[in-house]
C-alpha cells in the first residue's frame, strides 16, 4: 500500500475525482470504439507509423486543439474564481496548480504544436518538396511532443499538478517548497517534448536549405517559409538552454544537486536567468511563423505582391539575433544594477523597431489592394490594431524603472495575452481556415468563421483590457483572490464575461468543423482562394508524393506568376518517385520515453534504468537498420493523377 | 600516393591528442584555479574547432557558407549569453 500512496493526489477535490472518472470513461470509450469499428489496424498503419509530413501536421493540429481546450478550461476556471472578491470557487493551492498548468499547456503544448502543424503541412508544399529532409525524425519529434504532453496532463490525477508557475522559479520550485511530484512532471514532460522541438528545428532548417524546388533561391522563398526558417534557427539555439536548465532542475529535485538552491554555493536566480535565455527567444519562435501566416494571407487577399519582401526578411534576421539580447527584461526587479537594466531596456525597445517595420509592410501591402474579406483576412485585419496595442504596452514594460510598477501585476498578464492572442492564436486560426481545404479537401464555413473571429476579438478586449487597469492599480498576478475594498470586483467580472465570450468563440470553431464536414461542398478546385504560392498548385487533397513533377520556380509567388503569364510550372514527364517507408519505431520509442519520464518523476529507479536502456536500444537499432524506402512507379503516378484530375 | 594519405586527418588527430594531454595536465601540475580554468577553456574550444573542421568536414562541401554562418551565429550568441549572464548575476549585482 505504501508504494501506491505516492500516486495519490496530495490536494484532492471533488472536481479532480470527477476528472479521474471522466478520463477513465473516455479511455474505455476510445478503446471500445476502436475495437468495435475494427480501426486498430487503420490507426496503426495510417497514423501511428506514418512519416508523411501532411499527416504528422494533422496530428499536431488535433493535439494542439485538444490542448487549447484543456488550457481554455483552466482559464475559465481562473477567471470564474476572480470574478468576485473573496470568491471560494477555488482555494489557493488549486489556483496555483491551475495557472501553472494553464501557462505550460498553452505555450508548450498548444502554441508550439500549432506552429509545428502549419510548418509541417505547408513548408514542404510551399518549397516544392516531397517531404521534409528527415521524415522518420519528424515522426519522432511529433511523438516525443505528444508523449510529453500526455505525461504533463496526467499530473493532476496521478501525484498532483505542478504549482510553481509556468516559469517554475527556484527556490519555490525546489524540494523545500514544492514537496509534491508536480514540479518533477514539469521538468520531465517539458524535457521530453523539448527534445522533439529541437529535432524539428534541425529538420526544418535542413529541409529549407536543401530541398527547395529548382529555381527557388533563398530570396524567392515565400514569406511563411522564411519565417519558419528563422523561427527554427532560433529553436536550434534557444532550446538547448532549456534542455540544460531542465536537466539541472531535475537533478536538484531528484538527486540532491545544488545548482539552484540557496545554500552550498547554489544560485537560485540562475534558473530565472537560464529560463529566460530560452524564454524570450521562445516568444519569437511563436510569433515569427504567425507573422509568416499573416504575410501569406494579407498578400493573397489584397491580390498584391507582399510589400517590402527584402525588409521583411531583413527584419526577421535582425529579430532572430536580437531576440537573444533582451532576456533580462523579464526580471528587472531581481536586484541587478541600473547599468544592466538600462542595457536590456534599450535592447528591448530596439527589438520593437523591426517588429514595427513588419506592421508597416502589411499596411502597405493592403494599400491600394483589392481586398476581399474572408475569414483568414478578417483575422489579419483584427490582428494589426490589437497586436499593436500589445507592442506598445511591451515598450512600456521595457522601461526598467517603470517596470518596478508593472512587474508581476495584471498589467503584465494583459500585455502578453495581448501579443499572444491576436498575434499567435489569431494567426493559427487564420492559418487553420486558410489551409483547411489543403488538408481536408473542403472549406470551413465562412459565416461561422467570421462570427468566431468577431467573438474572439470582442471577448479578448473585454477579458484583457480591464487587466491593464487593475494591474496599474496594483492587482497582483497569480493571487487567488482579493478583498472587496480593492474595488477590483467590477472589472474582474467584466473579464470573466469576456472569457466566457471567448469560450463561446472557441466552441464555434468546433461547431464549424462539424458543420462544414457535413455540409460543405467537396467540389472545390485545388486553388480555392486564388492564391499565389506553390502549395496551391498541387491537387486537393494532396497526393502522398505532393508533386507528380517537381515544379520550376522563377519568383516568390510562383503560382500567381504562372497563372498570370500562363506558363507551365511542371515541365518534363513523370518519373519514378522515391518515398520513405512508414515505421513504428518513433511511436514505440516515444512510449518508452513516456515510461522513462513517469518512472523518473516518481523516483522508480529500476523501471527508469530499464527504460533508459530501451531508449538506447532504439537508437542502436536505427543505426544498423537498412531502410531504403519505396518507389512509386510511373504507372501508379499516372493513375493517381488522372483520378485526381477527374475528381475536380 | 599523396592523395591517398590523409595527412590533414593524421595531423589533426595528433593535435587533438596533444590538446587532450595539455588539458589533462591541469590535474597533474600544480597551478592556480584561474590558470587551470583558462587552460581548460582554451583547449576545449580549440578542440571543438579541430573536430568540426578536420573530422566533421565543415567547409568541404558546397554547404560551406551555411555551415560557417551557423557556427559564427552560434558563437556570437554563446558569447553574448555568457557575458550578459555574468553581467547580470555577478558583475553588476
Ligand atoms: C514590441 C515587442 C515587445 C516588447 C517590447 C515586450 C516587452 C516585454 C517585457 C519588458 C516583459 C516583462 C515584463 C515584466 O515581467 O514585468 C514582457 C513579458 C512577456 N512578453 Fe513581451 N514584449 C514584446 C512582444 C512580445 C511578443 C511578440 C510576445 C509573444 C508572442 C510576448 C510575450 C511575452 C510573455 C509571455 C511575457 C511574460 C512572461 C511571464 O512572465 O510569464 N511579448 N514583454
Ligand atoms: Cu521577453
Amino acid at each position: 500500500m505504501e508504494f501506491f500512496e505516492r500516486f495519490a493526489v496530495p490536494h484532492p477535490s471533488p472536481a479532480i475525482y470527477a476528472s479521474m472518472v471522466a478520463i477513465g470513461l473516455v479511455v474505455i470509450a476510445i478503446i471500445a470504439g476502436l475495437t468495435y469499428f475494427k480501426k486498430w489496424g487503420y490507426l496503426w498503419r495510417e497514423w501511428l507509423t506514418t512519416v508523411d509530413h501532411k499527416r504528422i501536421g494533422i496530428m499536431y493540429l488535433i493535439s494542439a486543439l485538444i490542448m487549447l481546450f484543456r488550457g481554455g478550461v483552466d482559464a475559465v476556471m481562473m477567471r470564474a474564481q476572480l470574478s468576485a472578491p473573496e470568491n471560494t470557487l477555488l482555494d489557493a493551492q488549486h489556483y496555483n496548480e491551475i495557472f501553472t498548468t494553464h501557462g505550460v499547456v498553452m505555450i508548450i503544448f498548444m502554441a508550439m504544436p500549432f506552429i509545428f502543424a502549419l510548418m509541417n503541412i505547408v513548408v514542404p508544399l510551399q518549397i516544392g518538396a516531397r517531404d521534409v529532409a528527415f521524415p522518420r525524425l519528424n515522426a519522432l519529434s511529433f511523438w516525443l511532443f505528444f508523449m510529453g504532453a500526455m505525461l504533463f496532463n496526467i499530473s493532476f490525477v496521478v501525484g498532483g499538478s505542478p504549482d510553481a508557475g509556468w516559469t517554475s522559479y527556484f527556490p519555490l520550485a525546489g524540494n523545500d517548497f514544492s514537496t509534491s511530484v508536480g514540479t518533477n512532471y514539469y521538468m520531465l514532460a517539458i524535457q521530453i517534448s523539448g527534445i522533439g522541438s529541437l529535432m524539428t528545428g534541425i529538420n526544418m532548417i535542413t529541409t529549407i536549405l536543401r530541398m527547395r524546388a529548382p529555381g527557388m533561391t533563398l530570396m524567392k522563398m515565400p514569406m511563411f517559409t522564411w519565417s519558419t526558417f528563422i523561427a527554427n534557427v532560433i529553436i536550434v539555439f534557444a532550446f538547448p538552454v532549456l534542455t540544460v536548465a531542465l536537466a539541472m532542475g531535475t537533478m536538484d529535485r531528484l538527486f540532491g544537486t545544488q545548482f539552484f538552491t540557496m545554500e552550498n554555493g547554489g544560485m537560485d536566480m540562475l534558473w530565472a536567468n537560464l529560463f529566460w535565455v530560452w524564454g524570450h527567444p521562445e516568444v519569437y519562435i511563436l510569433i515569427l511563423p504567425a507573422f509568416g501566416i499573416y504575410s501569406e494571407v494579407i498578400s493573397t487577399f489584397s491580390r498584391k505582391n507582399l510589400y517590402g519582401y527584402k525588409s521583411m526578411v531583413a527584419s526577421m534576421v535582425v529579430i532572430s539575433l536580437m531576440s537573444f539580447l533582451v532576456w533580462v527584461h523579464h526580471f528587472f526587479t531581481m536586484g541587478q544594477g541600473a547599468l544592466t537594466n538600462s542595457i536590456f531596456s534599450i535592447t528591448t525597445m530596439a527589438i520593437a523597431v523591426p517588429t514595427g517595420v513588419k506592421i508597416f509592410n502589411w499596411l502597405l501591402t493592403m494599400y491600394k489592394g483589392k481586398i476581399t474579406i474572408t475569414t483568414p483576412m478578417l483575422y489579419s485585419l483584427l490582428f494589426i490594431p490589437l497586436f499593436t496595442l500589445g507592442g506598445v504596452t511591451g515598450v512600456m514594460l521595457a522601461m526598467s524603472a517603470a517596470d518596478y510598477q508593472y512587474h508581476n501585476t495584471m498589467f503584465l498578464v494583459a500585455h502578453f495575452h495581448n501579443v499572444i492572442i491576436p498575434g499567435v492564436v489569431f494567426a493559427m486560426l487564420a492559418g487553420l481556415t486558410y489551409y483547411w481545404p489543403k488538408m481536408f479537401g473542403f472549406m470551413l464555413n465562412e459565416k461561422i468563421g467570421k462570427w468566431t473571429a468577431w467573438l474572439l476579438s470582442i471577448g479578448f478586449l473585454l477579458a484583457f483590457m480591464p487587466m491593464y487597469i487593475t494591474g496599474l492599480d496594483g492587482q497582483a498576478r497569480r493571487m487567488y483572490t482579493y478583498s472587496e475594498a480593492t474595488g477590483f470586483g467590477t472589472l474582474n467580472m467584466i473579464s470573466f464575461v469576456g472569457a466566457i465570450i471567448m469560450a463561446v468563440g472557441f466552441a464555434l470553431i468546433v461547431y464549424n468543423v462539424y458543420y462544414s464536414t457535413r455540409y460543405a461542398s467537396r467540389d472545390i478546385s485545388s486553388d480555392p482562394w486564388d492564391a499565389r504560392t506553390l502549395e496551391w498548385s498541387t491537387h486537393n487533397p494532396v497526393p502522398e508524393y505532393n508533386f507528380a513533377i517537381v515544379p520550376e520556380v522563377k519568383s516568390s509567388q510562383a503560382l500567381w506568376d504562372a497563372k498570370k503569364e500562363g506558363h507551365n510550372l511542371f515541365k518534363g514527364k513523370y518519373e519514378e518517385i522515391h518515398m520513405p517507408n512508414n515505421s513504428g519505431a518513433p511511436f514505440l520509442m516515444s512510449v518508452v520515453f513516456f515510461i522513462w519520464g513517469f518512472a523518473m518523476i516518481f523516483s522508480l529507479w529500476i523501471p527508469a534504468i530499464i527504460a533508459t536502456i530501451g531508449i538506447f536500444a532504439f537508437m542502436a537499432h536505427r543505426s544498423f537498420e537498412q531502410d531504403h524506402g519505396h518507389h512509386i512507379s510511373v504507372k501508379e503516378i499516372e493513375e493517381t493523377e488522372t483520378k485526381m484530375r477527374g475528381a475536380k | 600516393m599523396k592523395e591517398l594519405f590523409p595527412a590533414k586527418q593524421v595531423l589533426g588527430f595528433a593535435f587533438s591528442i596533444l590538446l587532450t594531454v595539455v588539458a589533462l595536465a591541469v590535474i597533474f601540475l600544480d597551478m592556480s584555479f584561474q590558470m587551470g580554468m583558462l587552460i581548460l577553456l582554451v583547449t576545449a574550444f580549440v578542440q571543438a574547432g579541430v573536430q568540426l573542421i578536420v573530422f566533421m568536414h565543415a567547409g568541404e562541401t558546397e554547404d560551406r557558407p551555411a555551415i560557417y554562418t551557423n557556427i559564427y551565429y552560434g558563437v556570437i550568441i554563446a558569447i553574448v549569453t555568457v557575458l550578459g549572464t555574468l553581467l547580470t548575476m555577478v558583475w553588476d549585482m
